[in-house]
């Protein structure tokens, strides 16, 4: 055989390879951060969606194909989101995204989403601005902020009665929209905020801010960020022998938040908006067993994943993979996950929101308050 | 009042840390007229090993707080100056006679390399150390307080110790005076008989060691740390090199500490949203009126 020939029958066998594999398999894309300061959320994601394709595939897939999950790290960097999400759509053509994480990251990618109509099931995102322009192909399993901000505020004022409440922000699409939206509902109950700030992410010195919130006699410190600028701040506005209640959003919900406030001592008594415990639900009991038996905490965003992996595969499976044709059934019918029944309303949000007050304990535990 | 003082307290903590990173840069910009922009990531490797030389102490049983200290001190000090001496026999000393932009570029490539090794051996995950010591003082001033921890007071004082070290190092010993002339007239040092390789390494070993000595008390004090936080503590130390004079000595540890003083007093005082655009208009500002920063030379161009 001469070499042409050889290389012809190697490449006729690689592409035959190439076609069954494509048409065995219906690529979903896994977006968030897989490295960087965020990575523990996007461990969250991973271990949810991951476990849900392989329970579905173990139930013979969707419309009788496997599910072939891709990884694509954003870090929380919405460029690079921009560049994973193409990627996704042109060389790994998936038909359906779980993710992103960062809400910053989340925007940007869910245009590239909808000029491609590939179906996009957010777990994570809360800011409003990403159902709120339109597009038809976006969903999300979690809340809004604005939800999470009434919720925040209405507690604030009900139960803990604070009167001088400091809100601070790390200047990002998430946080800041979580600020402002707890904002808003805290002003239209007629308490004002004595001070709001923005703080700069990445950083680990915020020394003087809290110099400041001490300054201005603040009872209740408001923080819209995560848990890599909360834990800092928390534990700075302790050393500097500040009492002030700290609250803050679904961005701290992860073990990390102990670990870089400094110690339970720290995190002790902080409060936080998450959704009503998701490990919770009746319908996810067996799936949370497995979770714990295999040796892995679903903690934070797990089951949201896992969620949002459920509704795209419901969705393709009654479409026969058409993800245009899913995005439009999703619309109308609801879907049953491990956290219930879920249904959306018009722009992809859930009908229902599901934000409750949690607590921090001095083991470095999150409790659900009542 | 009170306000006012705690955030000079504040800012002369935080400052005194800029000023020991930006040691690294003056000296290494006074010697071979490069801008070394691994370094800030030289001090993200101190803070891990930091956290490991901790570990390995409580683990070998050491529980008291200064033997911890001591022992973590010498510990990444000499293991953080070996990745100095290592950097700059890899990435810079091939280049010495090339121009000064393959220089630069391989110090961005070096400072890559320094991000994603750690990241890749030490998982991308936020990292942290348990706290050693806590407690604080108070000082009642007027209706209000003022409180330091203790750790805030260490870092001050081992701050201000190794750079009072490092003066007399640099004054009075004849390493000291090797970096001197060297600085003055490389070519001129070595026909005089200095090997001038070997003075750059150990300024580069210093350098690293002062690195080391700041992410050694801020990792103690902050308690957590990620690979990336060589990124804005390193462009926050070399603006303090450039606002003191780059390539002088008390002009790092001065630029260091009007930074460190001028972002607190803005943040606590006016806004901390714009509190990094008011300390770079002062640098601005400053180099408008002195080009070669507060106490730099003026670079006199030899015929």
């Amino acid at each position: 055989m001469s070499n042409a020939v050889l290389r012809k029958t190697l490449l006729s066998i690689a592409v035959a390879g190439a076609a069954t594999l494509a048409q065995a398999d219906v690529n979903i894309g896994v977006a968030g951060p897989f490295t960087g300061a965020n990575a523990a959320f996007g461990k969250q994601l991973w271990e949810g969606a991951k476990k849900a394709a392989e329970d579905i595939n173990a139930a013979g897939g969707i419309d009788g194909e496997k599910i072939n999950l891709i990884k694509a790290d954003d870090a929380c960097e919405p460029k690079q989101a921009l560049s994973v999400a193409n990627r996704l759509v042109d060389s790994d053509n998936v038909v359906a995204v779980v993710g992103h994480f960062c809400s910053s990251s989340s925007i940007p990618a869910s245009n590239v989403y909808a000029d491609a109509g590939v179906l996009m099931v957010n777990p994570a995102s809360t800011s409003p601005i990403l159902t709120d322009r339109g597009l038809p192909n976006v969903f999300r399993v979690c809340g809004r902020d604005d939800q999470q901000g009434d919720v925040a505020a209405t507690y604030i004022v009900d139960t803990l009665k604070a009167k001088r409440v400091a809100i601070i922000n790390d200047k990002t699409t998430y946080g800041k929209g979580l600020a402002d939206a707890m904002k808003k509902t805290l002003n239209g109950y007629g308490v004002k905020e004595v001070m709001y700030e923005g703080l700069t992410r990445g950083e680990k010195d915020f020394n003087a801010l809290v110099t400041k919130i001490r300054s201005v006699n603040a009872d209740l410190v408001y923080f819209g960020g995560l848990h890599s600028e909360a834990g800092p701040l928390v534990r700075q506005l302790r050393d500097q022998g500040s009492k002030a209640i700290f609250m803050s959003g679904d961005g701290i919900v992860s073990d990390e938040f102990v670990t870089v406030a400094g110690g339970a001592k720290y995190a002790n008594g902080v409060y936080m908006t998450f959704g009503a415990n998701p490990t919770s639900y009746p319908a996810g009991k067996a799936v949370v067993k497995e979770f714990r038996d295999s040796g892995y905490e679903p903690e934070g965003y797990t089951l949201y994943a896992y969620t949002a992996m459920q509704v795209v595969a419901d969705a393709l499976g009654h479409e026969k993979l058409d993800p245009v044709k899913a995005a439009q059934w999703l619309h109308s019918h609801s879907v049953n996950t491990v956290m219930g029944k879920k249904t959306f309303d018009k722009k992809g949000d859930l009908t229902v929101s599901d934000y409750v007050m949690y607590k921090w304990d001095d083991k470095g535990k999150y409790h659900q308050l009542d | 009042m009170d306000i006012v003082l705690q955030q000079l307290v504040n800012g002369l903590t935080l400052g005194s840390v800029y000023g020991l990173i930006a040691i690294g840069y003056t000296m290494v910009y006074g010697i071979i007229g490069m801008i070394n922009f691994a370094h800030g990531d030289v001090y993200m490797v101190s803070a891990y090993l930091t956290a490991i030389a901790i570990a390995l102490l409580t683990f070998f049983g050491v529980q008291s707080f200064p033997f911890i200290l001591i022992g973590t001190l010498i510990f990444t000090i000499i293991v953080t100056g070996a990745y100095g001496w290592v950097i700059e026999r890899v990435a810079y000393r091939p280049l010495r006679n090339s121009s000064r932009l393959s220089v630069l570029i391989s110090a961005i490539g070096m400072s890559l390399i320094l991000q994603n090794y750690v990241q890749l051996s030490q998982g991308p995950n936020q990292q942290g150390v348990p706290t050693l010591l806590s407690g604080a003082i108070r000082f009642h001033v007027g209706d209000g307080f003022v409180q330091i921890t203790y750790l805030k007071i260490l870092i001050l004082l081992i701050a201000f110790a190794g750079m009072g070290v490092l003066t007399y190092i640099i004054q009075k010993t004849k390493l000291g005076r090797m970096c001197r002339a060297t600085q003055q007239d490389r070519k001129m040092a070595s026909i005089l008989g200095i090997d001038t390789d070997k003075v750059i390494s150990s300024v580069f070993v210093i350098g690293s060691s002062m690195a080391a000595l700041a992410g050694v008390l801020v990792t103690l004090d902050y308690g957590s740390f990620d690979f990336y936080i060589g990124f804005i503590m390193g462009i926050k130390a070399f603006t303090a090199a450039v606002l003191g004079g780059i390539g002088s000595l008390p002009g790092a540890m001065l630029g260091g500490i009007i930074l460190g003083l001028s972002e607190s007093l803005f943040a606590g005082l006016i806004s901390s949203d714009y509190k990094d655009v008011f300390s770079f208009s002062l640098l601005v500002l400053i180099l408008i009126i002195r080009p070669s920063g507060l106490l730099g030379k003026p670079a006199v161009e030899k015929v």
